[in-house]
């Protein structure tokens, strides 16, 4: 279970976080939703440790991801697919994060199957598309079997055949019982995935809510808005603040 | 415990899985070996058929000598005493560049003129000495390399310098006096094994004589024999004297003797002395063989740079500092990992290039000065550790710079750039300088040539003579590596990644 409570962070005169604050529980997939500027980004760089909030605090089963040794096998994350070095294998920039860990080349042998990736597996990163790269990222996330998992636009560059695989992927890990937390703009990627929604804007949260709810909630009000897309445009927009009965 | 031990292997399999890196690594030690190996330098030892072999003397300890000198000796059973009168030290010095080929009047500095007790006439025979020099005053030396000082200032015909050698068994005394009444001892040497009947007598010499040069941005050095005469009179005990050239004359002049009445000059070129490498001596040293470090340092460089910097360019660190969120240990763990790689590259390349490098030198007709085994280890162990040690300073820049451009510009700056301005433009004073500040002073662990005070000789860093010595020029470089690292640390620990 990953716990944002009270986080606030300014980059000079500009506000990323202003009070940021949700919970991601084991079992289901949260989706985190916002405009880009919402301080999603920056809300799991602080969760993982790499930087540090001017307030609040993020705690994994209630302990700082600093504190964690061998991180890996509590929290796997993926904030940037891109972030690899060019001419080095995937398997080999799998192996040294196992190194790492102290996790063995037959896990990293496992996840690269897991993710599709093992006929790949000998060939340079850097002639990766987009969506390989994306599976190269769940790949890392998973390498330490963690109860929790943090991915940072997943869908990103993704073909249609990758989206669903990777939604199918998402419902998986969930229903194995572990926290996942799903990062997105695009509302309608997380429609049929998330079971529970944190929505942000500017550096706080504006809903947090099961889906089931905010839907049933919303519709009651105004019988013109339909779909999940909808809602999320008419919250951010109006940046009205809304919390679901349970969702605290 | 387990975590620092899983962080090392996870970087080694970092610099290890980019062919680029591990290749930058195994270049270094390749380029170290490769330049070394060039058949550059080039001599005429042992170039024309046998007999053209370098030989050098060996003195009494078994190091490698100068002994050529004009000798004016008779034997001399058992104790004594011999005592004479130096009135004049004239003599020749090569002409300056420039000037019309030929000589000029003026007395070499280390330009020697006395008495003197040796072994016989053999070359490299023990000896104890005392005379007046060109700039240095009354010396007393024995065996080559050990040296005395008495009083200053030069010898005329208004100050003439009365001198003194006394023989006890196998300790030598030397004595110096303004008036030949109120004498003044400079100092004694213990001869061991002198035989009862040696040669005593009076003796000229002076040195090769070297000088360098700098002018619009060009170093160079001009030199050539010099050639000292000496007036000595008041000669006890006198007796039947004969003169003749000690050691091999070819190339200087062979010196005389003229006697008028109780009165000697003696003109001598040549030296007393322990050999040097250098403008004013031979050969070179197996230092020379080492001459391609500073290519392989730039290898080095660059990956150290890469190995870091390439992280922050990828948004790789992120990933890094998420597995191991304990920064000072990422950053410790990179600084082991590749100062380990660089010092295997330095330790295999060195070793296969010093002793690989002394037999295509020697092959090329270069005298080669014979190194210790000791101090072979050392040049070899030195020049990884300057290798490796480079590269923790070149990581320390890339943690606190993060691009990859600019630190390798900034490491290049300040340890190859220094080194090789002061191995070629700059005048001695300021490369110099340069070798004791910069982290280029760990140059200094390659040095093999030795330096004595009362050789002159230009002893530049060009011809293998450091300002500091071998482990002293080492720690600067690692002062510099331990700072760059510790500012490194502060910032790599406060900042957001």
């Amino acid at each position: 279970m990953i716990v944002v409570s009270g986080l606030r962070k300014r980059f000079g005169p500009a506000v990323a976080l202003d009070g940021m604050s949700f919970t991601v529980r084991p079992g289901q997939v949260t989706g985190f939703v916002g405009p880009n500027g919402a301080g999603k980004s920056t809300t799991m760089r602080v969760i993982l440790g790499l930087d540090a909030a001017d307030q609040g605090s993020a705690l994994i089963d209630g302990r700082p991801y600093r504190s964690l040794r061998d991180p890996l096998r509590h929290v796997g994350s993926l904030l940037d697919a891109a972030a690899l070095q060019p001419s080095r294998t995937a398997r080999n920039h799998l192996l040294w994060l196992a190194h790492s860990q102290g996790l063995t080349a037959r896990r990293v042998d496992a996840v690269l199957d897991m993710a599709g990736l093992t006929a790949v597996a000998r060939r340079r990163a850097g002639g990766f598309s987009l969506g390989m790269r994306q599976r190269l990222g769940i790949a890392a996330a998973l390498l330490g079997d963690p109860p929790a998992v943090m991915l940072d636009e997943p869908f990103n560059g993704m073909d249609p055949e990758g989206i669903v695989w990777m939604r199918g992927f998402l419902r998986s890990l969930a229903a194995e019982g572990r926290a996942v937390l799903v990062s997105s703009h695009l509302m309608s990627e997380l429609q049929d995935t998330a079971d529970h929604l944190v929505v942000a804007g500017r550096g706080r949260v504006i809903a947090d809510a099961s889906v089931a709810e905010l839907l049933a909630s919303v519709s009651a009000d105004r019988a013109t808005l339909r779909s999940l897309e909808d809602v999320y445009l008419q919250l951010t927009r109006d940046a009205v603040e809304f919390r679901g009965g349970d969702a605290r | 415990m387990s975590g620092l031990g899983q962080l090392l292997r996870a970087e080694w399999t970092k610099l290890r899985t980019v062919p680029g890196w591990i290749g930058g690594v195994l270049a270094a030690a390749a380029v170290i070996v490769g330049i070394g190996l060039l058949p550059g330098m080039k001599g005429s030892c042992g170039q024309h058929g046998p007999g053209s072999e370098c030989v050098l003397p060996v003195g009494p300890d078994g190091e490698l000598v100068s002994d050529h000198f004009f000798f004016v000796h008779r034997p001399l059973a058992g104790d004594g005493t011999i005592t004479v009168r130096v009135t004049a030290l004239t003599g020749l010095l090569p002409a300056r560049p420039g000037e019309p080929a030929g000589t000029r009047p003026g007395v070499a500095p280390w330009a020697k003129a006395g008495l003197i007790v040796k072994d016989g006439t053999r070359v490299g025979s023990a000896y104890a000495a005392v005379m007046v020099t060109g700039s240095h005053g009354v010396r007393m030396q024995d065996d080559y390399t050990h040296d005395i000082a008495g009083s200053p200032g030069p010898v005329s015909a208004s100050a003439p310098r009365w001198l003194r050698l006394t023989r006890s068994g196998d300790t030598v005394t030397a004595a110096e006096s303004d008036d030949g009444t109120a004498w003044t001892t400079v100092g004694s040497a213990h001869l061991p094994g002198l035989p009862s009947i040696v040669q005593v007598g009076l003796f000229a010499t002076s040195p090769q004589y070297a000088e360098t040069i700098h002018e619009s941005g060009m170093s160079g050095s001009y030199g050539g024999p010099t050639q000292v005469t000496a007036v000595f009179d008041h000669v006890t005990p006198d007796g039947a004297w004969t003169g003749e050239a000690v050691g091999d004359a070819s190339g200087v002049p062979a010196g005389n003797v003229e006697r008028a009445g109780g009165r000697f000059t003696v003109t001598g070129s040549g030296d007393i002395a322990p050999a040097v490498t250098g403008a004013a001596g031979i050969g070179t040293t197996v230092t020379q063989t080492l001459v391609g470090t500073f290519v392989g340092l730039i290898a080095v460089i660059v990956v150290a740079a890469l190995f870091i910097t390439a992280e922050y360019r990828r948004g790789l660190i992120r990933t890094t500092l998420a597995a191991t969120p304990q920064r000072g240990r990422v950053l410790a763990a990179k600084a082991v990992v590749v100062g380990s790689a660089a010092f295997a590259a330095g330790l295999a390349g060195a070793a296969v290039v010093v002793t690989l490098g002394q037999r295509v030198l020697r092959g090329n007709g270069v005298y080669v000065f014979p190194a210790t085994a000791l101090t072979e280890v050392r040049l070899v162990v030195g020049t990884a550790a300057l290798l490796a040690v480079t590269a923790v300073l070149a990581l320390a820049i890339g943690a606190v710079v993060r691009r990859s451009a600019a630190t390798v510009a900034a490491a290049l700056v300040v340890i190859v750039l220094p080194y090789l301005l002061a191995m070629t433009v700059l005048p001695t004073g300021a490369a110099q300088w340069l070798l004791r500040v910069t982290p280029a002073a760990a140059f200094a662990v390659q040095q093999s040539a030795l330096r004595y005070p009362q050789v002159s000789s230009p002893y530049t860093p060009t011809d293998g003579y450091f300002p500091l010595a071998p482990w002293a020029g080492l720690a600067v470089l690692g002062t510099w590596a331990a700072l760059a690292l510790g500012l490194a640390l502060v910032q790599f620990r406060g900042r957001d990644a």
